[in-house]
């Protein structure tokens, strides 16, 4: 709790110092390489039939995701807070990665908790961290993939609070993380508002964008609450909703409490949580981040789900008609944009919030086409 | 449970369960074993699939439990049969999904009907306590607070007030599980929640040697064993009341 509370404070004391929104921008131009660009996705839309798809590249950000915009904030305010080691959980290894990163960049000590079935199917993001001189370790509790990094990062930090700082990677835990992340994450949302503007002199129709605890969907939605736009965000519905195999906890699951937040949470009838699966490791996680329960249930955003097959053939479509290989978890995204462009009208425009690069997602690809 | 412990203020034992470990049904005649070798409460640890407080030990002990097909109901079970064996207090700990699943007043009116008579959930502070206080309170059954020594002086206040029963000390930096040495933070630690507080206060975390005990006699009101005492039955799976007593009385010689 009192590990929380500082956080909170060193947070609000940020958000007031121009000093550190200053650094902050300035790292994320010089470093992250943003702003990222947005771009009309022709050939998608065709193939789609009806609405104009348009793509946030948040996979041309360094380490090739957003993660390093939360990443850099956080690192940012845990070196105001005097913190010298860093923590980290992960599941696809893209906010491992981001972290990893930005702690080289300071020269902070860095350990990352990952599940071992992560580690064996995101082999690549391990390697990188344990290049970038972070410490990966395997963490072989439980479903051994997202939550339980989570659980024992967690366990990391509540004994190693006074020198540590535990960067979540998701809009998700215990109060101030959702806030935290939002705000570093909506820049994304910030720029591509402004963007899209710029470039067609309209708002989107709608903006789209996949959701596993939620930190790229809060992002790109926080900057259009105010705005007549849809948001909807995109659950792993895995092997289907009916097969239990899936990761939709705001489609699929009911309120409950899991790493220090009350949101919509996989669970059994006794409260027990329950293993998930997605084809996307970033996306393979019980719970979600209380806002989006929050913008659910007072019906600002919709909430959708898409299965592993239907990802996987937007991930083939993204690269033949576009030239983009897209991560598993935005590969969902897509994958809902083009159903729904193809029930709206031409002039009607879609957002899609393209979170993360494919590399890393090739080794599953090709085991999954059997190629 | 501290009333009759005499004018010495002689340290309360108390023993962590979990229950449905070491098997499903083996739990009652823990509660009886330890309550026969000194312990003057026993605290059931309802399994958590996520038990975000606990090292190694409990958080393999709730897996096996849970696959032994432990479940909320069974344990309400458990301590009601547990029950019939022993006057000591029985307190229930578990986190709070499994309490929320359940239903707060249901779950709390279950456990005082089971001869339950306090509940312990780790991860919920006492901002967010107001409706399970409720719920405690009409049910008539304790609702225990933590502090730990990263605690603020106004944490400290607050799981003060919030709580009944005792005030729950956290004797490390960190989760569960046995230590070798006692924190030297701790009796500082005591001492300002005696400031705040006319409760008890039990130490909990890490405890597992006589030397731990024999520091705080005199200092803390009462000690949790847990993880320690899971070990051994760890150690002999097949026949953990003789290792419940074995520990129990090396732990706290009979007067």
């Amino acid at each position: 709790m009192a590990a929380v509370e500082e956080l909170a404070a060193a947070f609000d004391a940020a958000q007031q110092d121009e000093g550190f929104r200053r650094e902050f921008d300035q790292l994320s131009r010089s470093f992250s390489g943003r702003p990222t660009p947005v771009y009309r996705a022709d050939r998608l839309s065709a193939r789609a039939g009806g609405a104009r798809i348009w793509l946030k590249r948040e996979d041309l950000c360094h380490t090739g995701a957003h993660k390093i915009n939360n990443a850099l904030g956080q690192v940012l305010l845990a070196r105001r807070m005097g913190k010298q080691r860093i923590i980290a959980e992960t599941g696809a290894g893209q906010h491992g990665v981001a972290v990893a990163t930005v702690c080289a960049k300071f020269g902070l000590e860095c350990e990352v908790y990952m599940g071992v079935d992560d580690m064996a199917r995101q082999a690549i993001n391990v390697y990188k961290m344990r290049l970038l001189g972070a410490t990966v370790t395997p963490v072989d509790a439980g479903s051994k993939t997202l939550k339980d990094a989570t659980n024992e990062a967690i366990r990391d930090w509540v004994t190693n609070v006074r020198s540590t700082h535990y960067v979540i990677g998701s809009a998700v835990g215990p109060h101030p993380y959702p806030l935290m992340v939002r705000e570093f994450q909506s820049v994304i949302g910030r720029e591509a508002r402004a963007q899209v503007l710029a470039e067609t002199g309209r708002l989107p129709t709608v903006v789209i964008a996949c959701v596993g605890g939620g930190s790229n969907a809060i992002g790109i939605f926080a900057p259009f609450y105010d705005d007549p736009v849809r948001l909807i965000g995109v659950e792993a519905a895995g092997r289907g909703l009916n097969s239990g195999a899936h990761a939709a906890s705001i489609v699929g699951g009911r309120p409950g409490v899991l790493h220090g937040s009350f949101s919509y949470l996989l669970q059994d009838e006794d409260g027990q949580v329950l293993a998930t699966h997605s084809i996307s490791a970033g996306l393979d996680y019980p719970g979600v981040g209380p806002e989006h329960a929050y913008l659910h249930e007072a019906h600002r955003a919709e909430y959708v789900s898409v299965t592993d097959e239907q990802a996987l053939a937007a991930f083939h479509q993204t690269s033949r008609l576009e030239g983009i290989i897209p991560a598993l978890e935005s590969s969902h995204a897509i994958a809902y944009a083009m159903a729904l462009a193809a029930r709206l009208a031409e002039e009607d425009l879609v957002l899609v919030n393209l979170s993360g690069r494919g590399d890393k997602d090739l080794d599953i690809v090709r085991g999954a086409s059997g190629a | 449970m501290f009333a009759r412990l005499g004018p010495e203020r002689r340290l309360a034992l108390i023993a962590y369960l979990t229950v449905g470990y070491p098997r499903l049904n083996v739990t009652p005649s823990l509660v009886e074993a330890a309550a026969q070798s000194g312990a003057d409460g026993i605290e059931l640890g309802i399994p958590f699939s996520d038990p975000l407080a606990d090292g190694r030990t409990i958080q393999a002990a709730s897996q096996l439990a849970l696959q032994e097909g432990m479940t909320v109901v069974r344990a309400l079970e458990t301590a009601a049969s547990a029950r019939t064996k022993t006057d000591v207090p029985l307190l229930f700990m578990t986190y709070v999904n499994p309490i929320l699943a359940f239903g707060l007043e249901r779950f709390c009116r279950a456990a005082a009907d089971a001869g339950v008579d306090g509940l312990i959930v780790p991860d919920l502070p006492p901002t967010e306590s107001a409706e399970l206080r409720r719920a405690a309170d009409t049910s008539q059954i304790d609702l225990v607070f933590f502090v730990a020594p990263t605690s603020s002086e106004a944490g400290i206040e607050a799981a003060c007030r919030a709580a009944t029963g005792f005030i729950y000390c956290i004797a490390v930096t960190g989760v569960t599980g046995a230590r070798a040495q006692l924190d030297p933070t701790l009796l500082p630690l005591i001492e300002t929640v005696r400031r705040h507080t006319t409760l008890p206060i039990v130490v909990g975390f890490g405890i597992s040697r006589r030397e731990h005990l024999n520091a705080l006699q005199g200092k803390a009101d009462g000690v949790i064993v847990a993880s320690a005492l899971l070990d051994v039955i760890a150690q002999s799976p097949e026949d953990p009341a003789s290792r419940v007593r074995e520990f129990l009385t090396g732990l706290r010689p009979p007067p």
